[in-house]
């Protein structure tokens, strides 16, 4: 082990940080918006949302996530129509088109874990919220909501984690985030095992980090807790 | 010959014989990595329940490392890291010719890693909901250690065990994906490869990600058919 090339590098990967970071928190932001409704839809007695959400979440969910940033990153190009479009100096991007694909990944398997979540929930603390005048709207709000939101943090906090990991595949479209940033480093040195580590170090802390977040967002939510 | 199973609406100018040969070292990739997973599964399980705290931290290590690093960055140090661990320990040795590490060696190497890592923790939770009055009712009765372990531990880890293991050989799946990155011609390397020729990237990628959400799928199916033979005869599943 060479530690003086570990130190050296250790600047470049932290340059690589800001951008991991950067598409992680955007895609989180992104995806949480797009599960919501997707977990909705996924539930609405309306079968054609049903359908059009189930089919989405199944495509996301059930291919790698490298084919589906190829699949926006290289595909797209293919279509003349995209091409002269004004989305063009968007989706000609590999950071829009990586945090496209993450987002809509990551929004997939969120939306399960909602859907999850709002199951859980009594079936007749709705009905008495109804019953006492609530509209659904509110009773979603008020009732439904936090409790899914609770029962389901565990799982999203995974969720979360895994986005930091998944995140890499951005190196893959040329993109320098710390694993970008990494493989550049081990083919300029010659010195894989040192570069590496020292990545994989950082992705380490990073999740660490998360982990103790989510761990203290669960603390704090715990009801039980407040009432003893 | 393959290109007939493709739909019409794909026009695969006839590269479907390359995506098919892919799909089918992507196939040999997953399954290879299953085998070996679920040793490292076992064998860190029993890690992690042994008497000694050395084996225990070693485990614990090894789970929380797999589990905090990207699977593309283990594949990385696999790949260009491990030869170099490997020559190393080979001159150690004092062998002295270069040893090359194919990329499948170290997809495989990478991927069941990463799949025993979650594999300790399932089986580790499926040993534990096994109740132990039912062991010492066996060892009561008779039944010699290794019985029991046939007998009454075997059935049920099994059975807990299943769901999880079932997942965590669908992220496997997917993973092997990552895998194209070194240079293995499994399907995704085979598509980028036609997609070079024919300059249709959304049609071969799209056509790509049908071929893993097939497998997939049949994945899930094998998954619900195991489950349902291992909880034959399971009361409680009448009820639900």
């Amino acid at each position: 082990m060479n530690f003086d090339v570990m130190i050296e590098a250790l600047p470049d990967l932290m340059g690589g940080l800001w951008l991991t970071l950067g598409l992680v928190a955007l895609a989180l932001v992104v995806g949480f918006a797009i599960a919501l409704p997707t977990a909705l839809a996924r539930l609405s007695p309306l079968a054609p949302l049903r359908m059009v959400a189930g089919i989405y979440v199944f495509f996301f969910r059930g291919t790698p996530l490298l084919v589906q940033i190829f699949l926006i990153y290289y595909g797209l190009s293919q279509f003349e129509g995209i091409r002269e479009s004004f989305l063009w100096p968007v989706l000609r991007e590999p950071f829009w088109c990586t945090l496209i694909a993450l987002a809509l990944n990551t929004g997939a398997y969120t939306a399960e874990v909602f859907r999850g979540g709002i199951l859980s929930v009594a079936h007749n603390q709705i009905e008495a919220a109804r019953a006492i005048g609530m509209s659904p709207a509110t009773a979603f709000r008020r009732i439904i909501w936090p409790q899914t939101i609770r029962q389901a943090l565990p799982a999203y906090g995974n969720e979360m984690i895994l986005m930091v990991k998944a995140s890499s595949l951005a190196s893959t479209v040329t993109l320098m985030d710390i694993t970008g940033v990494a493989r550049t480093l081990a083919a300029e040195t010659y010195m894989p095992i040192e570069i590496y580590t020292m990545a994989a170090v950082i992705y380490l802390a990073l999740t660490f980090a998360m982990s103790q977040v989510i761990h203290l967002l669960e603390w704090k939510m715990d009801v039980t807790r407040a009432r003893a | 010959m393959t290109d007939r199973i493709a739909p019409p609406v794909f026009d695969l100018e006839g590269f479907g014989h390359l995506l098919f040969q892919g799909t089918l070292m992507t196939i040999q990739l997953a399954l290879v990595s299953l085998v070996f997973g679920l040793a490292f599964g076992l064998i860190g399980a029993t890690m992690k329940l042994s008497r000694y705290r050395v084996l225990r931290i070693l485990a614990g290590i090894y789970t929380a490392l797999i589990r905090g690093i990207p699977e593309l960055m283990v594949i990385l140090f696999v790949y260009y890291g491990g030869v170099i661990l490997l020559n190393n320990f080979a001159g150690w040795l004092g062998y002295d010719s270069y040893i090359d590490v194919s990329a499948f060696a170290a997809g495989v190497t990478a991927l069941s890693l990463t799949f025993g890592a979650y594999a300790t923790e399932i089986f580790r939770g499926a040993i534990h909901a096994v109740p132990t009055n039912q062991i010492e009712a066996a060892r009561a009765i008779g039944m010699s250690p290794a019985t029991i372990f046939r007998r009454i531990l075997l059935p049920q880890v099994w059975r807990f065990a299943l769901p999880g293991l079932g997942n965590t050989f669908l992220i496997i799946l997917k993973e092997t994906a990552l895998v194209s990155v070194i240079g293995l011609e499994e399907l995704m390397r085979k598509t980028d490869m036609a997609v070079g020729y024919t300059k249709e990237p959304f049609t071969f990628f799209l056509f790509a990600a049908l071929i893993y959400l097939a497998m997939t799928a049949f994945v899930m199916m094998v998954q619900q058919g195991l489950e349902r033979r291992a909880n034959r005869g399971v009361a409680g599943r009448a009820l639900s």
